[in-house]
């Protein structure tokens, strides 16, 4: 059986895990067996609509205490539900909190463990999962040598997939370890589309001189319904926030639109980005390095091609 | 209060990414090795600022790799650690590490173990959450922000679209990134003092490794960029839709 966990904050499904049953169903496909969810918390979508992403059974663990994040007691309570289900193989997203706790359950459950997962496993030779390494600048092909295998999936990399069925719930009565971590303070950028769960990314650099232009990145943004984003200097000048930074050591993102304006395209910004499916770039100068990676490019002014773009999405938006 | 920090050695962030010996290696030709820059802005320095608020700090680095993980280690010392062990090994099986990490974590009363997000090289973002369960310890990863005050500590955590403050009791786990700390350059009284801290070499303990790297490949190359030029921003827009169809 193939056991996906399911990530949830401010009681609803994460993208991310949407896609990750999607894949753990998948994978269930190529083993001959179920694919079934996990749930630790509560809430508000309906659970059997998973069926549709292609699990049969939602196993929930129905306590609100839950919806806290606890490293320790998630992954403790995964893995008893992963050996009492007797999982063979155990998926979750590769996101914030399936980074925290996929490794965790791997080592608990004695399983080897792929994280940044990109495709659907290789039966040829064993078990052989293919990952993102060097920041997105190549793939690796892992053999996974135990018999329990644990597989954390990129954002974005693998589709949502439409069965036809729903899915049944099953509740779970465990003991509930004492909490380790205490949530003190939740602070959310309301409003903001999260970058790593964006589709469409707008991100601006050095190139637009000042925190005072960003205006016609933020009209551009709001013309598409795109989260930002930014490149090192700028959020290190405090002209953006620091969760707006992408690259090497900011956040790896993977959206299916990245336009970049007024970004160089170092080595270190592409580690960031360069999985994204499409790349827009816009910058005065033609040699920018950037252009090398991208799909489409504007030579020119920033201050002027930005709002003209701008207008030809809204004047498209218009006539749909 | 006992830190101990992880430091791992990873290639230059410029390196050039190119394979051997049938594409199962990295090739480490003519590569720089730096401290995985998580583990080095982020994760050191705030130990570091720890102890210089709190002079009773001891800064306890540890690196799993061979002889050419000296320097790196060495850098580290500079920058201002106390003493660092070096567990021979050159695994890079997460589980592996984590064990060797877990060892030595042991032999010492650690109030605070620090890692980076994850390396750089093979991004794995495992450490921490495997010593948190081989340890039983509580972990919290991608903190951008940590205060200690006696035996609890005060850590930011990054969500998706935000930030949580959590609370949580020493000894804990925690994985470090942007926000904690800023980068620093050793001076040279760092780099003197680092030649006589104490580095002990030890060797590893015996562990299976779960995974194996069997075959590395380079992404396809862009097929080129098409040009649009500035004042065609209606053409952009229907490529991106008809072409691209991203939006
Ligand atoms: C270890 C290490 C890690 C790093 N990690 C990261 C990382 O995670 N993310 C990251 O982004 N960087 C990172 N960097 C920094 C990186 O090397 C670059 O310095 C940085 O990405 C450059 O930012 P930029 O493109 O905004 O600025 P610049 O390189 O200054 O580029 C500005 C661009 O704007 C263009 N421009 C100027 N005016 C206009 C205009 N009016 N209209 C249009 N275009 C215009 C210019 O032609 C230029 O190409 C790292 C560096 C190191 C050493
Ligand atoms: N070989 C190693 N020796 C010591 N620490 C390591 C090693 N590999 C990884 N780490 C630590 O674990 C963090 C996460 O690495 P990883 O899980 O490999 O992505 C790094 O930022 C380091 O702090």
């Amino acid at each position: 059986m193939v056991l996906i966990y399911i990530d949830h904050s401010e009681k609803e499904i994460k993208k991310s895990s949407h896609e990750a049953i999607s894949y753990g169903a998948a994978i269930a496909k190529q083993l001959g067996c179920s694919a079934e969810a996990l749930l630790l918390g509560t809430v508000n979508d309906d659970l059997t609509t998973l069926g549709k992403l292609g699990a049969s059974k939602v196993h929930q663990l129905n306590n609100e205490s839950l919806n806290n994040f606890d490293a320790k007691v998630h992954a403790s309570l995964i893995a008893t539900t992963a050996s009492n289900l007797n999982a063979e193989v155990i998926v979750f997203a590769h996101n914030i909190n399936g980074k925290a706790i996929a490794p965790s359950v791997a080592v608990k459950l004695d399983a080897g463990i792929v994280t940044g997962a990109c495709s659907l496993p290789s039966l040829q030779n064993g078990f052989e999962v293919t990952k993102t390494v060097f920041s997105g600048k190549a793939f690796a092909s892992i053999k996974i040598e135990t018999p329990k295998k644990v597989i954390a999936i990129n954002q974005n990399s693998f589709g949502i997939q439409n069965y036809d069925s729903s899915a049944t719930i099953e509740e779970m009565n465990l003991p509930i370890p004492t909490a380790s971590v205490k949530v003190t303070n939740v602070n959310k950028i309301i409003g903001e589309i999260p970058l790593t769960e964006a589709n469409l990314v707008v991100s601006g650099g050095r190139g637009l001189k000042g925190p005072e232009n960003w205006g016609i990145l933020l009209d551009l943004a709001k013309a598409l319904g795109a989260a930002t984003a930014c490149s090192r200097p700028v959020s290190d000048s405090d002209w953006r926030p620091h969760h707006e930074h992408v690259g090497q050591t900011g956040i790896q993102i993977a959206p299916n639109l990245y336009i970049a304006i007024g970004i160089s395209g170092a080595i270190q910004h592409l580690a960031g980005v360069n999985r994204s499916k499409t790349i827009v770039v816009i910058n005065k100068d033609p040699e920018a390095p950037f252009f090398k990676a991208a799909d489409y490019g504007v030579v020119g002014d920033a201050f002027e091609v930005v709002p003209a773009f701008t207008a030809a999405i809204l004047k498209m938006k218009h006539n749909e | 209060m006992n830190i101990l920090v992880c430091i791992s050695k990873t290639p230059d962030t410029t390196a050039k990414i190119a394979f051997t010996e049938g594409n199962t290696k990295f090739d480490e030709n003519g590569v720089q090795w730096i401290i995985n820059p998580y583990d080095e802005w982020y994760s050191l320095v705030r130990a570091i600022e720890i102890k210089e608020k709190d002079p009773t700090t001891n800064i306890h680095l540890i690196t799993v790799g061979g002889p050419e993980a000296e320097p790196i280690i060495r850098k580290a010392l500079a920058l201002g650690g106390d003493e660092a062990i070096r567990v021979n090994s050159n695994s890079n099986d997460s589980y592996v590490i984590a064990q060797q990490i877990a060892a030595i974590a042991k032999q010492g009363a650690y109030d605070l173990i620090m890692t980076g997000k994850e390396t750089i090289d093979y991004n794995s973002a495992c450490i921490g959450s495997m010593l948190s369960a081989i340890l039983d310890l509580p972990y919290v990863s991608l903190a951008n922000h940590l205060e200690v005050n006696g035996n609890t500590a005060t850590i930011q955590r990054e969500i998706e679209g935000g930030e949580e403050t959590n609370e949580v009791i020493l000894p804990m786990i925690i994985s470090c990134q942007k926000g904690m700390a800023e980068q620093r350059i050793p001076n040279m009284r760092g780099i003197m003092a680092a030649r006589t801290k104490p580095l002990k070499v030890v060797d590893p303990v015996a562990t299976n490794a779960h995974t194996s790297i069997k075959e590395f490949s380079l992404p396809p190359a862009k097929t080129g960029v098409k040009l649009i030029a500035p004042d065609q921003m209606e053409e952009l827009v229907k490529l991106l839709k008809e072409e691209a169809k991203v939006i």
